[in-house]
């Protein structure tokens, strides 16, 4: 998708990088990227650029993340963390009112006021992008609108970084998703390391990203390296870990509930719930009732949840999934199928976190090529 | 998010030995008004929310004054253990109206069939209030309701009123009968040959246990009603009420926003699917 506002291009450098830092931060925004801690590339506040992962990557297998020393000093060539921007813009616990009772029995509910936090995240994947637009339609796209989600997104400056080092988890292609962006962003960039030196291609996607971008010690776009960078983002498409079955996955997984796979893959899963607190779309939450000592101050908390725990469906007669196979179908066919019911889209974006960090390393693309071929084998096509 | 608005318990009425029906009104500025088949979400102080179908509702007066609402409300758990437990001059938190609601439109020219077990009877409650007191819109109208003892029938007196009205069909049935008891004993659908109604041209609204609902549908199907003519009232659990906390999937279906009230062509292969 064209860059709004006529922007032109621009190349960066490692100074023009730090600079993007400082200028969003003098802009009174709290900036959120990549960076290394306890052994892993996570997200979290940056003061400046220097903390970017300079020279980390990461090497990634079903049920395995270990962090690597790169040859060279790239900022962004590791695919995604344990966290996805979730963490910032749907906290995992957030107060949404609070209750008062009277001396005479009165009751009295206030809302809790919108956070007044103005975020810009700094290496947005393409994957992780179509993630937060994801959740955007989830939480603010139908009649009622979650506020504490809209008051942390609206206004957040979004930096991406396009993707040229995929992960072997990953799968971006198969749900078009990346790894080159296609809008939606304030600023694109894209990483290039060759003999001519570390530097960064970038387009504004916004007005304020042109704004931002014009602020930035910057020389015009050249043929070397957007060509270079062009390159590697389509070296990246070439490099995918994983792929899923290229068939109708929303009508394979909800055409095939009864599948022996779902058996199988339960006699490995430990409903832990990993894959739902990794995942960039899992929105699932859960509505925490406290009242104080006195009880005459009550509040109610919205926390994550996940469809893996028992009492996720619990009803006066026990839980609805009782047994894991039945969380576990829940999990993938809502991902992949039903969510395109309720959501209009999937809700998998390619990203492989689940893959990751499930502690015996269920790969949700190996269990859709299972169910593909199950169901094929037993008589042609899904419904 | 919507947070509750307070209400005051004006009247509380025990109807069996777990479940009470409140009259609740408005302190201040009231909720937008309910259709039948929808449900708010109650909060009792402090100790959380259940989703509770209306069960009727008293109009607006003049002066921009609100409607009272009629819950009822059986004890299955903390919450609805305390909602169960209010008197009068108690408050709750009251937020909606949530959720699709029954489509009577629909059921224009039909026959109508009010199949309910046990609890199931407290959503259809205002949707044959509407039948009894609305011009002839309908062929004719039934009322059919199951209980599991004659102490678990619901709205005993209101029931006898209907039953005396013109416009509708009364038939009750129990699981276990007491002493006294001369009415029918046995599942619901055995009801279904006391009363007339034109398969074809017959419009089912069904709540009550899943086990019930599937039963009945299923009958009613055998005999020649069409599957998009018949709805159900769903449960599962809800947290939310507004779509975001997906507590209430049933498949495809958030049953907070897309039910409770869903079609049985569309609710037959999910209510299939064990533990979907």
């Amino acid at each position: 998708m064209a860059d709004t506002g006529g922007a032109v291009g621009a190349v960066i450098d490692r100074d023009g990088l730090s600079a993007l830092v400082r200028v969003l931060r003098e802009g009174g925004r709290t900036v959120v990227g990549p960076t290394v801690r306890d052994g892993a590339i996570v997200l979290d506040e940056l003061e400046s650029a220097d903390q970017l992962p300079y020279g980390w990557g990461v090497e990634l297998e079903a049920g395995y993340y270990r962090l690597r020393r790169r040859t060279d000093r790239a900022a962004f060539a590791h695919s995604a963390g344990p966290q996805s921007w979730k963490t910032f813009l749907q906290p995992q616990r957030v107060r949404q009112w609070s209750a008062e009772r009277g001396t005479d029995g009165t009751l009295t509910a206030r809302e809790e006021p919108p956070p007044t936090v103005s975020y810009a995240f700094l290496g947005v994947r393409p994957c992780d992008l179509r993630a937060i637009t994801i959740q955007d339609r989830v939480l603010t796209g139908g009649r009622y609108a979650d506020t504490d989600y809209r008051a942390r997104r609206t206004g957040a400056f979004l930096v991406v970084a396009e993707c040229t080092e995929p992960g072997a988890t990953c799968f971006c292609v198969s749900m078009g998703t990346g790894p080159a962006a296609d809008g939606g962003y304030d600023l694109a960039l894209t990483e290039v390391l060759d003999d001519a030196g570390h530097r960064f291609w970038i387009r504004a996607g916004s007005e304020d990203g042109a704004r931002v971008l014009a602020a930035l010690p910057r020389r015009p776009e050249d043929a070397a390296t957007t060509g270079a960078a062009r390159d590697a983002v389509a070296g990246a498409a070439e490099r995918m870990g994983r792929t899923m079955p290229p068939v109708d996955l929303r009508a394979l997984l909800q055409g095939n509930p009864e599948a022996a796979r779902w058996d199988e893959v339960a006699a490995r899963c430990l409903t832990c719930g990993n894959c739902t607190m990794a995942c960039p779309t899992c929105f699932c939450t859960s509505a925490e009732d406290v009242t104080d000592l006195t009880g005459g101050h009550a509040e109610r908390w919205r926390v994550w949840e996940s469809c893996y725990d028992l009492e996720f469906t619990h009803l006066p007669g026990g839980p609805v999934r009782a047994s894991g196979r039945s969380r576990y179908r829940q999990w993938l066919t809502h991902k992949l199928s039903t969510w395109y019911d309720q959501f209009g889209s999937s809700g998998c974006v390619g990203c492989g976190r689940c893959i990751v960090w499930c502690p015996v390393g269920i790969d949700l693309t190996e269990e859709a090529w299972a169910i593909h071929r199950e169901a094929e084998a037993a008589g042609g096509a899904p419904q | 998010m919507t947070v509750p608005v307070p209400h005051r318990v004006v009247r509380s009425t025990a109807e069996t030995s777990d479940t009470t029906t409140v009259l609740l009104e408005p302190e201040g500025p009231g909720l937008a008004p309910f259709r039948p088949g929808q449900f708010a979400m109650m909060y009792a102080f402090g100790r959380g929310e259940a989703p509770i179908s209306v069960s009727g509702w008293e109009p607006p007066g003049a002066g921009g004054s609100c409607g009272r609402l009629v819950h009822t409300v059986r004890a299955v758990g903390a919450v609805s253990a305390a909602l169960r437990g209010l008197r009068p001059g108690d408050r709750v938190g009251v937020r909606g109206p949530y959720g699709t609601g029954w489509d009577l439109a629909a059921a224009e020219g039909c026959d109508v069939l009010v199949v309910a077990g046990g609890l199931g009877l407290a959503p259809l409650r205002p949707l044959v209030a509407e039948l009894v007191d609305g011009p002839g819109r309908f062929g004719s109208c039934s009322v059919l309701v199951g209980a599991r003892t004659p102490a678990d029938l619901l709205y005993r007196g209101t029931l006898r009123t209907w039953a005396a009205s013109p416009r509708v069909a009364v038939a009750t049935t129990v699981d276990r009968p007491g002493p006294g008891w001369t009415g029918d004993v046995g599942v619901v659908t055995a009801l279904l040959d006391r009363v007339a109604f034109h398969p074809p041209g017959t419009a089912a609204f069904v709540c009550g246990p899943e086990v019930m609902m599937r039963a009945t549908a299923r009958e009613l199907v055998h005999r020649g009603v069409p599957a998009q003519r018949i709805q159900l009232s769903l449960e599962r659990t809800m947290h939310c009420g507004t779509g975001h906390c997906g507590h209430c999937q049933l498949g495809p279906v958030l049953l907070c926003r897309d039910g409770p009230v869903v079609g049985w062509d569309r609710a037959e292969r999910l209510l299939t699917v064990r533990e979907l």
